[in-house]
């Protein structure tokens, strides 16, 4: 276990040093000066000298570049043009809300999802099966803002059942929360649940003509049994580490939920910033959200790895 | 007479299978996929003949129409600013199937040879090409398409490109598994053996022979890339109003979602089944061209 992380943080480490200078360079797309640019609407000379000293922006770009990954390294993202608070403490503020969105929808994604694809893999060629491939088909096609303005249409303006916008803290009403996170969280679950479906779909259906499936069955287990105990067990682990990696998807699909709800997480944090051209907080985002990515995927290797039995020495 | 006999025996049964013809038999067998085939065409005939299909002008205004219910004069309705939603669905054709099609051609251009090169050459440019393809896949596909249409500026060319390059590290992984498998194949050795030069085999003998999963893979990515212009536009960061767009249709009817629900029907049930016709012929793509995929 101890080489296999070291093998894997080998591999890791350079992909961390692209990734930041991924970021980094998003900088030198701007046209111009950035410290003109960065320095917002009034363009004050005063600013803008500052920047220019501040972001040494009168260095060669190798030198530009050691300068900022030091300041990432110590945890400096640099500050928000607009309110002048550090990147870090905005996206810490932030993330909280992101975090209990994503964990709400990655459960219902899960509810819906693996059980869709289990019924799926066991009633093969059956309507159940047609019928859970079009709810797949469905949840990867459908944009999740349409849908979220579709959810709204129904359930805040026809049925008045949930609110349509805002967001209430769990600490000071739970049952408020909850309310609020409802269509938001269902709505970002539902293309991770088409995912998720597809995937338990195809393990399932690997697993169950395995001989040890097989053995089961002979044995006179009951197909309950059988599915449950012997398939699903040994499905589950591929399903999870492939869920795993759907953060992304689930980021992505943050950012729109976010915006649709009037959410005042992560995601809206970054289009804010894009309109308010508050380049060094969508560069913090990014940076935030791919270590995250990175560090998500590595835990998932190594779930896979412990329970794996195979893949030990 | 025989030996005429003998080359019709030969050549009929290989003019009717070659592997394109076989594929597009077992394609036409497939009724989802066709389906699908069928709307995409569709949808690529609307755009094309746009001018002559809307009944109105997509950009102009009227006051004396705002926000009216689907009628007999407007099939779906108007806006919020008395335009034809029908009209703008139909214009908004053009920027959503152009944006599929132009950044799923950026991120072709761009992976398939960057791909090839890591797969065939190995090495040290593999494993370069390969933390590369990580970084970019690290950082999340809409987040970097918004992170690079910010920096890029926000406009419809733009985001195809912000797109593109966002796709382009999914081609470059496939392309590179794809050349691995094949490359060491006995037909390969041999055109080694033969003395053709690196570049010759890469082009002549590898990538054909991976072009398959890549086409299946190309069209499941035009679904994304639709989704995710209109994912730009609904943020007001690919096509800029007043000129049309699925997405920025949307994000103007969220506003007026309770006494204008057409505004936000129609541009979303067009996004829904020009995605859904994607899917559907990449499915059916994969299960003829790449059946190990199944």
């Amino acid at each position: 276990m101890f080489q296999f992380l070291i093998k894997r943080l080998a591999t890791i480490a350079p992909t961390l040093v692209f990734v930041s200078m991924l970021i980094f360079g998003l900088q030198q797309l701007l046209p111009g000066d950035p410290a003109v640019i960065l320095a917002g609407e009034e363009r004050d000379p005063n600013v803008v000298a500052y920047l220019h000293q501040k972001l040494h922006l009168d260095d060669p770009l190798p030198v530009r570049y050691a300068y900022w990954v030091g300041g990432v390294l110590r945890g400096d993202l640099g500050e928000s043009v607009r309110t002048q608070q550090p990147v870090l403490d905005l996206v810490v503020q932030k993330l909280p809300v992101t975090i209990e969105l994503a964990v709400l929808a990655m459960l219902i994604a899960l509810v819906i999802g693996i059980p869709a694809g289990l019924v799926s893999a066991v009633a093969r060629g059956t309507a159940w099966d047609h019928l859970a491939n079009a709810f797949a088909l469905w949840g990867l096609s459908t944009p999740n803002f349409w849908l979220g303005i579709l959810m709204i249409l129904l359930f805040s303006v026809q049925l008045g059942w949930l609110p349509a916008s805002g967001y209430v803290s769990p600490f000071e009403s739970l049952s408020q929360n909850l309310a609020a996170m409802a269509m938001p969280a269902f709505v970002l679950g539902n293309a991770i649940a088409a995912v998720l479906m597809r995937h338990t779909r195809s393990a399932m259906l690997q697993v169950l003509s395995a001989d040890y499936v097989r053995t089961a069955r002979s044995k006179g287990l009951t197909e309950r049994s059988v599915v449950l105990k012997h398939a699903l067990r040994n499905a589950l682990t591929p399903i999870i580490t492939l869920g795993a990696l759907e953060f992304g998807t689930l980021l992505s699909g943050a950012v729109l939920t976010e915006q649709v709800f009037t959410i005042p997480g992560f995601g809206k944090l970054i289009v804010d910033s894009v309109f308010n051209r508050d380049y060094a907080v969508v560069q913090g985002v990014v940076l935030v959200t791919a270590t995250a990515y990175i560090a998500l995927n590595l835990l998932a290797d190594l779930a896979y790895f412990a329970s794996n039995p195979r893949l030990r020495p | 007479m025989s030996a005429t006999l003998a080359t019709a025996a030969f050549d009929a049964p290989r003019a009717e299978t070659g592997p394109w013809r076989r594929a597009w038999r077992r394609l036409a067998r497939r009724p989802s996929a066709l389906f699908g085939l069928v709307v995409v065409v569709a949808f690529v005939v609307v755009a094309l003949g746009a001018p002559w299909i809307a009944p109105f002008d997509p950009i102009e205004t009227s006051w004396s129409a705002i926000r009216q219910a689907p009628s007999a004069v407007h099939w779906f309705g108007t806006d919020d600013i008395g335009r034809d939603v029908l009209s703008r669905v139909v214009f908004g054709t053009r920027a959503s199937l152009l944006a599929g099609v132009v950044a799923v051609s950026i991120s072709f251009a761009l992976g398939v040879p960057i791909g090839l090169a890591a797969g065939f050459i190995g090495g040290v440019v593999d494993g370069f090409i390969s933390r590369l393809t990580d970084a970019f896949l690290a950082c999340p596909f809409l987040i970097l398409a918004i992170a690079l249409s910010a920096f890029l500026g926000p406009n419809l060319t733009n985001a195809m490109i912000a797109i593109g390059v966002s796709a382009t590290p999914i081609f470059v992984r496939l392309t590179r598994a794809q050349v691995i498998n094949v490359k060491v194949e006995d037909y390969i050795e041999a055109a080694r053996a033969l003395g053709n030069r690196p570049l010759r085999i890469a082009w002549r003998h590898v990538l054909p022979n991976v072009l398959p999963p890549l086409i299946v893979q190309a069209t499941l990515a035009i679904a994304a890339a639709v989704i995710a212009e209109a994912s730009l536009s609904f943020l007001g960061l690919g096509q800029q109003p007043p000129a049309p767009s699925w997405g920025s249709m949307l994000n103007t009817a969220k506003n007026y979602v309770d006494n204008a629900p057409w505004m936000a029907i129609w541009p979303g049930l067009a996004i829904f089944l020009l995605v859904l016709s994607f899917n559907l012929l990449g499915d059916g793509l994969r299960d003829v061209l790449d059946p190990r995929q199944r």
